[in-house]
Formats: structure tokens, C-alpha cells, sequence
């Protein structure tokens, strides 16, 4: 396309042009999250360390997404970094549009980074976005209501064992609800939960052919009991609730159980923040009685860097800083060891003053047990766990947990929402051209 | 007896003007005392009222995340921009409009407003990639230019309806005093249009200063205003009423303070030609 | 009046904006157009070929689309029905003689002055919260069940905090409509003993008609692209997916340029239509 061609050239000009002005000044785009926020406060010791400015351009997930995605799409070279998660990554190296990390210095070591992440944010082997903090998902709950209940939560529970702790922890005269659930729709929050689950019930989200699959007895089997779940023993208004709407409950008290993000486990035991800090106790991703199948999700909040940028040296330099063994123990200097961000390498496992962290061992655990080149029990066309790594999954996946989330309101049964979603998902599927 | 009964219509209509124009103003006084709780107080049930610990410690937090002064700057100057921009094109055409009609003035008068039906979203990726083009991505100079071309028909219009209640008598007078076209726009017509164009651009400024998707989608760190300054508190992670009630009142403070010493000019042009 | 000398200086003063808004109008508009007729998935890697009216036809069959263009109908139709109505209410009594007339005015006015953004993410977070929202404490207060406004009652909720923001502009204007009566008419029609509800149906709301209809046309405009009250709301869930915000999801959810860009000259005809018509009866106002 001539247009095209033309526009990557005047973009050039442009680039050289802005980058002339603001030399040594790099634009990086985060997302909101408090790892993130603490990232932007400590980046003062970089700038004094390297003598680069940081523009930073904080934005809520949803818009981030949203401004990234557009300017990549366009070229129209905004940001020198930008945070990107395991769904984009390969999707947009796969285009030419992230600068491969292979300029990152030997004692960055990126063999101790986790290989699940480093699989996660790799296309054809190379990696091309940096972890800066990983995350599974796992059960959270509250060991004070299991003991009143007289229960015993196993570390590998499965699906029953869930179900019978939250009806056991509802109480509802007192404001405690069994178990809290993303509800909230979009493709980051419900969906990916409910894909969870229903890999975890033997479902899966296409056959090897592109078909979409919600219409199999799986699917209805794994949504039925999420909307069970929910209906009986989650909170009121769960069909808006997202991962923070969660947090802040599980905080105030008012949940029994929650299964969620690993890195939510510091929020929840930090006493500044948490009501119920300290009786929480973890376990893992629960599976279906006889399925050999986890529902657990595996993600990073990643650094990458758009290919085109005039800043490419000044970029990698902020990358290896910002996702270093040194930040790591730079942050437990400032502000202790669970204030960390988690989930990306090795070695902080291995570091005996982080091991201490009650929520260091699980979280560990259930990054390992998430596996997304496998993330079913029939084989997939598709990578990824809670998403599906094609360019259309953000529409796709978005659209259908509208519809999980109208359920969840109670405005349509578990089979209207498969079917509608099932539709939708065939209608995009075809626009897209499979 | 008579001034009795207007006394006491007076106390009701008083009492009921009052509760009504309180409940209206609530969610934003809502905002600015909650600002001032901890995370705690602010979502305490019930709720806490204007006894507690007033702290400042949320807008810290704020300050201390986000450089306030720079939004806020942007905010001014692509606010103002667009406004004195638009006014140096609308004015003229206004004036030409009201004074000088042709057959043909209406529908060129409809034909504007109706620019306005494009739906932003739908030619978001044309506009991304013209600007990339013309390099005004992220350019306090290339939000100016939107968001004056987006208030454009509604200037036009609010200045047209504003200039057509002048009697045109007036105009021919000072012609038959040898006054010429620059001398009539200046020294006859602005001085009685003052009104109407003072509610013009302070509805201008309004309306480009609370603009939330342009602002939004064609600025990354250099131009972004203070939409974009919210957009950083609307979900972080835990507690956030206060955080985001602070960053809220931040964002909306200028406007509102701006708005109340000024709303007498705003509502007495703001007809559009309502009145006859 | 006018000589030919000054309309030629009229046309000259009028051309910048006609020009510009002409440019503003036509160089997005064919870029739309022209997209509309590709198969354009920025992230399969752009341009992929001419599809004639696929996606025009895709748009229009899609299973979201008529509910979209109702979600709007109802949500435009809505906020205009409760701002004009209150708005009148509140302007007659403004109109009223009282205290602090001015303070009254400025509280009345402060909702117009925030952000949708702000407005939007205020009422969902602070008020409509069913856990920790101040009107889920109210209802608690009573002991009833908090409503779960953004999901049970989506549609009211998204027009309300719609209205609120609204309200103070068809109040102004309506206000000031009001202050132009004749208030001598008026007294005589008092005098003559006429019942408040036949002043008001008689005199003072032909009276209105004008300014109503500007207040439709004017809101309008602007309600038809509302995206970020429902943005850091529902998120088009519940039924609240408008035209705009389908449009919306189209084109930078789904990345499917050309289908957004359909959609996109769809809303353009249907807003030009529902404006010729409005417009039809304001130019005939604007003539009289």
C-alpha cells in the first residue's frame, strides 16, 4: 500500500525531527498498577545514575492499551517503551514491531528469568518484552472463617472443595460473602478468569480447525458452575466487579475466599492496606475432580520497545535497570522484600529473605504449574492460557465476557450467554478471515 | 397582606431552590470533602461528614505521582488556544453571516453544526494518521487546531444568533459616519456583541477543557491535559476514593473556579438565539 | 443594505471557516470512506485488499448492531426528556424571586463545568458502588437491598449521570428564555384568574418552544457522542452499548479498521438524518 509506505517515511522524518529536540529524554507508557507507581518513584536513581530524562505516561489499563495498540499499529512512534503483557508480545513481534532484546548486558542474566515468562514474551526464541512482574493466578482465603467453619483448605483443592468452603464461609447478616469473582467484562478480567475455569473443565475456546467451541457441553458445564458460584455465595453487584473491585472487598473483609492474580497476595497481607492481613492463607488454582487440568493463568507486565524509536541504546539501558536482579534488591532496600515486584526470576526465589514471604512458595508454585503451550486437554491452534494469542482476541474476548457479565447480572441464562457468545465469536472469526 | 403572601412564596421558593440546587451540587462537594479523608474514612459506612482529620496526604500523593502544574498548563493553553484561535475565525464569519445574509446563509449555518455528527471514534485512525504525517502527534499546536475545528460550529452559530439580535440601524449610522468595515467591527460592533462574545468563549473553554477522547488518544507525554492526568487514578490497585477524589477536584478546580466568578457573562450570552 | 463591496468582503470573512470546516469535514470523511471498502486489520499487517460492501453488509447484519442504534435512541431520547422537563421545572423556579438567587444559580451550574471523565468515574465509583457507594449506604441506611445501579439498572444509570452533567445547560437557556416574557401578559392572565397550569400551557410554554428546540438541537449533537461516560462505566455492557461505542470496539478492540470505518459512515447518515430532521424545524424557527 503506497499510503502506508509513504506514511512510515514521513513518520521517519518526524521521528528524527522530535528526537533532535528531546535527545536523551525517553517516553515511556505504564500502566497504573503499584509496582509500576513505585517504578516511577525510584526512576529518579536512574536518571542521576545514566543522566537520561523520563517522560513517563501513566494511564489506566484499558486506555493504555487502547493508545498503545493504535500508535504501534500506525507507527506513529509516541513512546520509546511501552508496557505490553504476554498478549501482545508475540503478536506484535511476530509484525516486526518490537526491537528484539538481544542488546541486554551479560549480567542482566536472562537465564534466571522465570521460563515460563521468558517462553511467554519470546516469538520464534527470541525474547522481545523484559518481565517486570509475573503472575499466576491462585486461591486466596481467609483462614480465620475456614477454622470457624471448622474446614481445612488442601493446598491443591479442586472445584468441590471450593464450593463447599464458600457456602460454608457465606454469611450473609454479616456482609461476608463465600467466595468473590471477577465479574467485571473485558477480555483482562472476566474472560480470563472464566477461560480458566473452563480449561480447567475440559473446555476449550477453538478446535484445531478455528471453530469456536463455546457451544460444547464443557464450556456449559464450567460457566454454569462459575454463575453458581457467583449467584449463591459472591457479593452483590459481582457483574462489576473487576480485579481491583475484588481487592478492596477482600481487603474491607467481606470475602471468604477470592481466586485471583498472585500478585494481589502482597496487597492482601499488607497490614497499611488490609483489614484481614494477617489470615490469609493461599492455595492453588483449583482443577475439576479426575481432570488433570489447573486453572491456572500465567501473565507479565513486560518493557518493550517499538521498533522505529531513535532511542533504542537509551531504551535498552532503562529496560535492564527497570527489570535487574539490582532493582529488585534496590526496592527491598527501600521498601522491603514483599513490596517486590514478583513472578520474574529465579534467583529471588532461590533468595532465602524472600522464601520467608508466605505468599513467595505459592506463588512460585503456580506460575510453574501454568503451562500456556498447553493450556487444555484437547490440543488448541493457540498459544496462551487465560487469552488466545490472535490479533482478533481483544474484540473476541471482550465481547463474549459482555455477555458472561449480563449473566452473572442474572439477564441471561448460562446457555444465552454460550450462545451469544458462540455467535459472535464465529461473526468475528469470519470478518477477520479464517 | 399581600406582601405576606409574596413574603411567604418568597421563604418557599427560597427552601425549595436551595435543596434543589444543593442536591445538584452534591456529587462534586461529594468529591472535594472526600478528597480530604483518608482511604479508610472514605468509604466508611455510614458516612463521615465534615468531621474528621482533614488531610492533605491524598493531594501529596498526587503531586508527588503526577507533575499537576504541566496538565495543568497544557490544559490552559490548549484550552485557551483553541478558544482565541476560533474566536479570529468565527467572529468574522459570524459577523458576515448576520450582517450580510445570502439565500444561502442557512444552510451553510446547518451544514456546520452537522460537521459535528462525524463520530470521533469512527475517524480516529484517518486524524492518527494525518497527524503522524503532519508530526502534531502529541503537540500542544495540534490539539489547539481539533479542538478549535471541533467548537468551531457551535462559536459560529452562538455568535450568529448573538450579532443578529443588533439592530442593523446601528451599523448604517456609523457608515453614514464614513466608518469603514475594520472601524465597524471594532469600534461599533464588538463593543455591543461584547456579552455574546465573552459567553462564547467561555463556553468554548468549557467545552475544550473537559474534551476527553481528542485530548486523550492524540497525546502521549508532552501535551497531554488534565483528561489525561485522570485517566492515570481512574482503577489502581486497593483503596482509591480519596486518591481519585483529590486527582478529581484537581482536574475540575480550574474550570469551576473560572466558571462561578464568570458566570453571570456565561449566562447572559448563552440564548443561541433561544430568545426574540 | 449591504453593497456589493461588502458582500464580497462578507464572503472573503466567512471563507477561513467555511474552508476549514470543510477540510475538518471532507479529508476524514474520504479517508473513512475509502477504508470502508478494505479489509484493513492494522494488525495483520494493514491493508488487505478491496472488499466492496462486505463490511457495510457485516456491520448492518451483526447481532449488535440494531440494539446499538436503540441503546442510543434511548439514552439520547432519555437525557433530553428528563434535562428539558426539570430544566423548564427548575428555570420557572429560578425565575422566582428569592435569596441568593446568584448562589442558587452557581450550585445549579457547577455540574455543566465537569469533566465526563471525572463525572463518570465520580458517580460510578462514590455513589453507584453497590458495596461502598454512598447510595448503596442510603439504602442500607433503610434497611433495604442496595440496587446494583450500573447492572440492573444500566440504562438509567448511564442517563442519569448524563442528565446531571446536562441539566445546567438546558436550564440556562430555557432561564433566559423565561426572563424574556412579558411578564405584563403574565399579570394579566393572572389577573383574569387563569389557573397556573393554563399560563403555563397557554402562555409560557409556546412561549419556550424555541429555546426547547434548541436545547434538543444543541444536546443532541453532543449526546450523540457520548463515549466516555459509558467508557468508565459499564463499558458498553448491559445494554449500553451505543452506536458510537460499537463503533468504538470495532475499530480499536477488534483493530477492524474498515469494519469500524462502515460503521462509522453509518452513524454519519443516521445522525445527518435525525438532524435534517431537527434542523428542518429549528431553521424555521430561526427564520421567524
Amino acid at each position: 500500500m503506497r499510503l502506508g509506505k509513504s506514511l512510515v517515511a514521513s513518520t521517519a522524518l518526524a521521528l528524527i525531527a522530535a528526537s533532535g529536540a528531546y535527545a536523551q529524554s525517553l517516553t515511556i507508557a505504564t500502566v497504573n498498577n503499584g509496582d509500576m507507581i513505585r517504578m516511577q518513584a525510584l526512576s529518579s536513581e536512574f536518571t542521576d545514575a545514566t543522566g537520561i530524562e523520563l517522560e513517563w505516561v501513566i494511564l489506566e489499563e484499558n486506555i493504555l492499551r487502547q493508545r498503545v495498540t493504535q500508535d504501534i499499529a500506525t507507527s506513529g512512534g509516541q513512546f520509546d517503551i511501552m508496557t505490553i503483557g504476554m498478549y501482545e508480545t508475540p503478536i506484535w513481534a511476530e509484525r516486526g514491531w518490537l526491537v528484539a532484546l538481544d542488546g541486554l548486558p551479560d549480567d542482566y542474566d536472562k537465564d534466571d528469568i522465570l521460563p515460563a515468562m521468558r517462553a511467554g514474551l519470546s516469538f520464534d526464541g527470541t525474547m522481545y518484552a523484559a518481565p517486570f512482574y509475573g503472575e499466576s493466578s491462585m486461591v486466596m482465603y481467609r483462614t480465620d472463617l475456614m477454622e470457624a467453619a471448622g474446614m481445612d483448605m488442601p493446598e491443591e483443592p479442586t472445584w468441590d472443595d471450593i464450593a463447599a468452603a464458600a457456602a460454608a464461609m457465606t454469611d450473609r447478616e454479616n456482609n461476608i460473602n463465600g467466595i468473590c469473582l471477577r465479574g467485571r467484562a473485558g477480555w483482562g478480567e472476566n474472560t480470563a478468569f472464566i477461560t480458566t475455569v473452563a480449561n480447567s473443565f475440559g473446555a476449550r475456546w477453538f478446535d484445531m480447525d478455528w471453530n469456536a467451541q463455546l457451544d460444547s457441553p464443557e464450556w456449559l458445564e464450567a460457566l454454569t458452575f462459575y454463575n453458581d458460584l457467583l449467584q449463591s455465595y459472591g457479593p452483590p453487584g459481582a457483574a462489576n466487579n473487576g480485579f481491583n473491585e475484588n481487592l478492596t472487598l477482600f481487603q474491607q473483609g467481606r470475602c471468604g475466599m477470592w481466586i485471583d492474580a498472585t500478585v494481589a497476595a502482597s496487597f492482601v497481607t499488607n497490614p497499611n492496606d488490609s483489614t484481614v492481613a494477617d489470615s490469609v492463607g493461599f492455595a492453588l488454582a483449583p482443577n475439576k475432580d479426575g481432570l488433570d487440568k489447573r486453572a491456572n493463568w500465567l501473565w507479565a507486565w513486560a518493557l518493550a520497545i517499538p521498533a522505529g524509536t531513535q532511542q533504542e541504546d537509551a531504551a535498552m539501558e532503562f529496560i535492564n535497570w527497570a527489570t535487574s536482579k539490582a532493582y529488585l534488591e534496590l526496592v527491598a532496600e527501600r521498601e522491603g522484600w514483599a513490596n517486590v515486584p514478583p513472578g520474574t526470576r529465579t534467583s529471588l526465589y532461590e533468595n532465602p529473605d524472600y522464601a520467608s514471604i508466605p505468599f513467595a512458595d505459592m506463588t512460585l508454585r503456580s506460575i510453574n504449574a501454568a503451562d500456556p503451550n498447553n493450556p487444555t486437554l484437547e490440543p488448541v491452534p493457540y498459544v496462551g492460557i487465560q487469552f488466545v494469542a490472535i490479533p482478533e482476541w481483544a474484540g473476541i474476548g471482550t465481547q463474549a465476557g459482555q455477555e458472561f457479565s449480563a449473566m452473572v447480572a442474572g439477564q441471561q441464562t448460562p446457555e444465552q450467554a454460550l450462545a451469544r457468545a458462540q455467535a459472535l465469536v464465529t461473526d468475528e472469526m469470519e470478518a477477520a478471515g479464517y | 397582606m399581600a406582601r405576606s403572601v409574596t413574603l411567604q412564596r418568597k421563604s418557599f421558593n427560597t427552601l425549595i431552590a436551595w435543596i434543589i440546587g444543593l442536591l445538584l451540587f452534591f456529587p462534586i462537594l461529594w468529591t472535594i470533602l472526600t478528597s480530604f479523608k483518608t482511604e479508610a474514612q472514605a468509604i466508611a459506612d455510614p458516612p463521615v461528614w465534615f468531621f474528621f482529620d482533614w488531610t492533605l496526604e491524598n493531594y501529596r500523593v498526587v503531586q508527588e505521582r503526577s507533575n499537576y502544574s504541566r496538565f495543568l498548563w497544557n490544559s490552559i493553553i490548549i484550552a485557551g488556544g483553541s478558544t482565541i484561535l476560533g474566536m479570529i475565525i468565527a467572529i468574522p464569519a459570524a459577523w458576515s453571516m448576520a450582517f450580510v445574509p445570502s439565500n444561502r446563509t442557512k444552510d451553510i449555518l446547518l451544514w456546520m453544526l452537522s460537521t459535528k455528527m462525524l463520530p470521533a471514534v469512527g475517524v480516529l485512525y484517518p486524524i492518527y494518521l494525518i497527524f503522524i504525517q503532519l508530526g502534531l502527534l502529541d503537540t500542544r499546536i495540534g490539539l489547539t487546531i481539533v479542538l478549535m475545528l471541533i467548537n468551531l460550529p457551535i462559536m459560529v452559530w452562538m455568535l450568529y444568533t448573538y450579532f443578529k439580535e443588533i439592530p442593523g440601524e446601528i451599523l448604517e449610522a456609523a457608515r453614514m459616519d464614513g466608518a469603514g468595515l475594520k472601524e465597524e467591527i471594532l469600534y461599533v460592533l464588538t463593543p455591543m456583541a461584547i456579552p455574546g462574545i465573552a459567553s462564547t468563549v467561555l463556553l468554548n473553554i468549557i467545552l475544550a477543557w473537559n474534551e476527553a477522547f481528542w485530548t486523550l488518544n492524540l497525546t502521549a507525554a508532552r501535551a497531554a491535559p488534565l483528561t489525561a492526568f485522570i485517566a492515570s487514578y481512574s482503577s489502581p490497585e486497593g483503596l482509591f476514593y480519596a486518591k481519585l477524589s483529590a486527582a478529581s477536584t484537581m482536574a475540575i478546580a480550574p474550570i469551576l473556579i473560572l466558571g462561578w466568578f464568570s458566570q453571570k457573562q456565561l449566562v447572559r450570552g448563552l440564548t443561541f438565539g433561544a430568545v426574540k | 443594505m449591504s453593497t456589493k463591496a461588502s458582500r464580497s468582503a462578507a464572503r472573503l470573512m466567512l471563507a477561513p471557516a467555511v474552508i476549514l470546516l470543510l477540510g475538518w469535514m471532507l479529508v476524514p470523511l474520504t479517508l473513512t470512506l475509502i477504508f470502508s471498502f478494505q479489509r484493513y486489520l492494522p494488525l495483520r499487517g494493514g491493508f488487505q485488499g478491496w472488499v466492496g460492501f462486505e463490511n457495510y453488509v457485516r456491520f448492518v447484519t451483526s447481532s449488535a448492531f440494531w440494539p446499538s442504534v436503540q441503546a442510543t435512541v434511548i439514552i439520547v431520547g432519555g437525557v433530553l426528556l428528563i434535562t428539558v422537563t426539570l430544566g423548564i421545572l427548575l428555570a420557572l423556579l429560578l425565575d422566582q424571586p428569592m435569596w441568593g438567587q446568584g448562589m442558587v444559580r452557581i450550585l445549579v451550574i457547577a455540574p455543566f463545568f465537569v469533566m465526563p471523565t471525572v463525572s463518570g468515574l465520580v458517580w460510578k465509583n462514590m455513589f453507584m458502588d453497590p458495596n461502598n457507594g454512598l447510595l448503596s449506604h442510603l439504602w442500607r441506611a433503610f434497611g433495604a437491598d442496595p440496587i446494583i445501579w450500573l447492572s440492573d439498572a444500566s440504562m438509567l444509570s448511564i442517563i442519569l449521570i448524563v442528565s446531571w452533567q446536562w441539566l445546567p445547560f438546558a436550564t440556562l437557556i430555557l432561564l433566559t428564555a423565561i426572563q424574556s416574557l412579558d411578564s405584563e401578559q403574565l399579570e394579566a392572565a393572572e389577573m383574569d384568574g387563569a389557573p397556573v397550569l393554563s399560563r403555563f400551557w397557554h402562555i409560557i410554554l409556546p412561549h419556550l418552544s424555541r429555546a426547547i428546540t434548541i436545547v434538543i438541537l444543541i444536546q443532541t449533537i453532543f449526546l450523540l457522542a457520548i463515549f466516555a461516560e459509558i467508557f468508565v462505566t459499564t463499558q458498553g455492557s448491559f445494554g449500553t452499548r451505543t452506536l458510537t461505542y460499537l463503533i468504538f470496539q470495532r475499530v480499536l478492540e477488534s483493530q477492524n479498521v474498515g469494519l469500524g470505518s462502515a460503521g462509522g459512515i453509518y452513524a454519519v447518515i443516521l445522525a445527518n438524518i435525525f438532524a435534517l430532521f431537527l434542523m428542518r424545524i429549528v431553521g424555521k424557527n430561526l427564520d421567524r
